[in-house]
């Protein structure tokens, strides 16, 4: 009982976060630099290994991914893991067994064509679309036209949080609360996740509690809109063509009004 | 069809004369394409071939959607990111048809407001008007539905709020909720309920988009002038209009381009411009968001609902009239639903005999108060109950119900207009002069 009370408090802390922040009555978010802002940005696949790493190290033990299937990871444009090691990464995870001959709670071993495990034990908010369900940024003036350029400040607002902890901690209604500058409300019952080298990179970059951070939020920008690449090269091929049409269609209209006008055409 | 004289349909080849003696269809759709339009037509004219496609665009993105959504509330959330991930080009469809419902309420505003500024809801053209508005609460209510089908917070709770506004109906309001929502509370049969509603209205609307254009089509369009064509012979209409095709198509179809070039580079480059990021978060029962704010096509109405709480002395009197049926939610769906009924009552509300505004001196500056106003509304919506703001809605709302109420009667007795012209031909040439010796400049058209 209690602690299913524990864990419906941690889910509303969760998720009464978005609103408050989009209500703009939020915490600071640091404006971080990513490859994909801006219409010409595009996802750095070296980035999101790095961040899918520092996932399954150390977010994935609370924090499920459940609308990503583990194949997306060897998507182009995505992290693009070839195929074996999509497999190997799959084989970590188990899921219910749903063949024929499977009890009820069988488990097997995961497949490419599986879709992450929810995690839901600890009662902390999955993460698939995290980065879209949080909004850091709202300028000017709070019409959000700069998002136009650097993203609705998602990603930024997750690298802030996690490294937006002070140190300072209190405890309140039966839980642990940690004092972080990017919670709104600035007190939040996830733990510190990150220390500075919890994860040793393979490309052998530093791994720094901001170098973490950043490439996690990168990473799930991507679970959160792995199309988005595909999305802007639509909007550059449309805009170029309707540029066109408008164009043909303007000076087919003033050749068609020029006698009407009095005009040359 | 049409009162404006012009050429009709001849059925040239057997077949036709065939087909013509049986099924008029090829005169129906000749006299449609090719009725006579006034010349001076500027550019805010355009908004209704802009309306059609969106019609158009959210029926088509609309239809595929639907064939891979799941209206269940343990699965619409996923089956909408399942659209989002992994059924081709589901992203684009789904991007295109969440913003093309903003683009559809862009295009009805100006629509709208074009027709409040040049006096196209006046006679004969008060039936177009009327349909028209009820277009419009029928695309509120299927953008309503539409809104609550990804089932993310803002879906669950902006339902929750808005059916409860039935519920302020004194006595059987309560049961007209449940009637609705098909239960106690925002569930599965709402859901499904909503997706049927959401697929079936638009239909409904495409046939009054019909009977609409089939109402302008009886009186012909109004123009910037508010004059009438000339009528008395083919010739004399001639001299004032043009026919639709292909003059005002291609126009037409040249503003819709640039219009859809706007639209795709949102689309392309920031499709969640307009949304709320509450949505990406699965629909919780439990979690109440701390704001709970309409799609910004709302807004302004939402101010206007939420303007009128216990403290404003017009709510306190209602109350007190009534004996207390009237409260102050009451009050304010009232005062919502009210703001619209106004708006559709515009052509009997407005005295003057004078159709444009272009020719009424003090009613500009009422008009563009007017649009003032509405994006004050649309802005103080936006923000919480509380502080200044509840203030500012208020005195937003008492200048909406002043303008129809009490503004339009009154111009049309004490203000004097200006000289308009006596034809459309007459306005059409002092743009374009007779001789040819502006060939080098381009006159922007009128307005």
């Amino acid at each position: 009982m209690i602690r299913q009370t524990t864990i419906a408090a941690l889910v509303a802390l969760g998720l009464g976060a978005g609103p408050a922040l989009a209500a703009g009555g939020a915490g600071y978010v640091k404006d971080y630099d990513f490859s994909f802002e801006g219409p010409f940005g595009t996802f750095d696949q070296m980035q999101l290994q790095r961040g899918l790493q520092v996932y399954t190290e150390i977010c994935s033990a609370c924090h499920g991914l459940k609308q990503l299937y583990f194949r997306n990871l060897g998507d182009s444009g995505g992290p693009d893991l070839p195929d074996d090691q999509v497999r190997a990464y799959a084989e970590f995870y188990e899921v219910p067994d749903d063949s024929d001959d499977a009890f009820p709670g069988d488990m097997r071993t995961a497949r490419p064509s599986d879709k992450f495990p929810e995690v839901t034990a600890a009662g902390a908010p999955d993460l698939s679309l995290m980065a879209k369900a949080r909004a850091g940024f709202h300028g000017p003036y709070g019409l959000g036209i700069n998002q136009f350029l650097k993203g609705m400040g998602g990603p930024e607002y997750i690298a802030s949080l996690l490294t937006g902890y002070t140190g300072e901690e209190k405890f309140e209604a039966g839980t642990v609360l940690y004092e972080n500058e990017a919670f709104p409300g600035g007190w939040i019952s996830m733990a510190p996740p990150l220390y500075g080298d919890d994860v040793t990179f393979a490309d052998g970059t530093e791994a720094t509690i901001e170098q973490q951070a950043k490439d996690l939020s990168a990473f799930l920008m991507w679970t959160a809109e792995p199309k988005m690449m595909a999305r802007k090269q639509m909007g550059f091929s449309s805009v170029i063509l309707l540029t066109l049409l408008s164009v043909l269609l303007y000076l087919t209209n003033k050749r068609l009004w020029a006698p009407v006008k009095r005009k040359q055409a | 069809m049409s009162g404006i004289p012009h050429d009709h349909y001849e059925p040239k080849s057997g077949f036709e004369k065939w087909l013509h003696r049986r099924l008029p269809i090829a005169s129906l759709a000749y006299d449609t394409l090719m009725i006579p339009t006034p010349k001076n037509l500027n550019w805010m004219w355009i908004w209704g071939i802009v309306l059609t496609f969106c019609l158009a665009l959210q029926i088509i993105t609309g239809i595929v959607l639907v064939m891979h959504y799941t209206p269940h509330v343990d699965m619409a959330f996923s089956s909408v990111e399942h659209i989002m991930r992994n059924v081709n080009g589901g992203w684009a469809i789904r991007y295109l048809h969440m913003n093309g419902a903003s683009l559809f309420f862009v295009a009805v505003y100006l629509h709208i407001f074009r027709g409040l500024y040049y006096g196209s809801y006046k006679a004969p053209r008060e039936v177009t008007w009327i349909i028209g508005m009820l277009i419009y609460l029928l695309m509120m209510g299927t953008a309503f539905m539409g809104y609550v089908l990804p089932w993310g917070q803002m879906s669950f709770w902006g339902a929750t709020v808005i059916t409860g506004l039935f519920g302020a109906i004194p006595g059987i309001g309560e049961a007209i909720q449940t009637w609705l929502l098909g239960g106690p509370a925002v569930g599965n049969a709402t859901l499904n309920r909503f997706l049927s509603l959401h697929y079936l209205l638009p239909f409904i609307i495409a046939a009054l988009v019909a009977v609409h254009i089939w109402a302008f089509h009886t009186t012909g369009n109004n123009n910037p002038t508010g004059v009438e064509v000339r009528r008395k012979s083919k010739a004399e209409a001639e001299k004032d209009t043009l026919p639709f095709w292909p003059y005002f198509v291609i126009k037409d179809l040249f503003a819709l381009a640039v219009i859809l070039l706007v639209f795709f580079a949102i689309v392309g480059f920031m499709p969640n411009y307009l949304g709320h990021p509450d949505n990406y978060i699965e629909a919780d029962p439990l979690v109440t968001p701390a704001h709970i704010v309409p799609e910004w096509y709302f807004l302004p109405f939402y101010a206007i609902l939420r303007a009128f709480d216990d403290s404003v002395w017009i709510v306190q009197f209602a109350g007190f009239i009534t004996g207390g049926i009237i409260d102050a939610k009451f009050f304010g769906v009232l005062a919502m639903f009210g703001s619209i009924l106004v708006m559709a009552l515009a052509p009997w509300l407005d005295t003057s005999s004078v159709r444009s505004g272009r020719y009424r001196p003090m009613f500009k500056w009422w008009f563009w108060l007017l649009i003032v106003d509405f994006m004050v509304l649309m802005w103080v919506g936006a923000m919480p109950a509380e502080g200044i703001y509840p203030y500012i809605a208020l005195i937003g709302s008492a200048y909406w119900f002043g303008y129809f109420l009490v503004i339009l009667p009154l111009l049309g007795v004490i203000e004097k207009p200006l000289p308009q012209p006596a034809t459309i031909e007459e306005d059409f040439n002092a743009h374009y002069p007779e001789k040819s010796e502006t060939a080098g400049t381009t006159p922007t058209p009128a307005e």
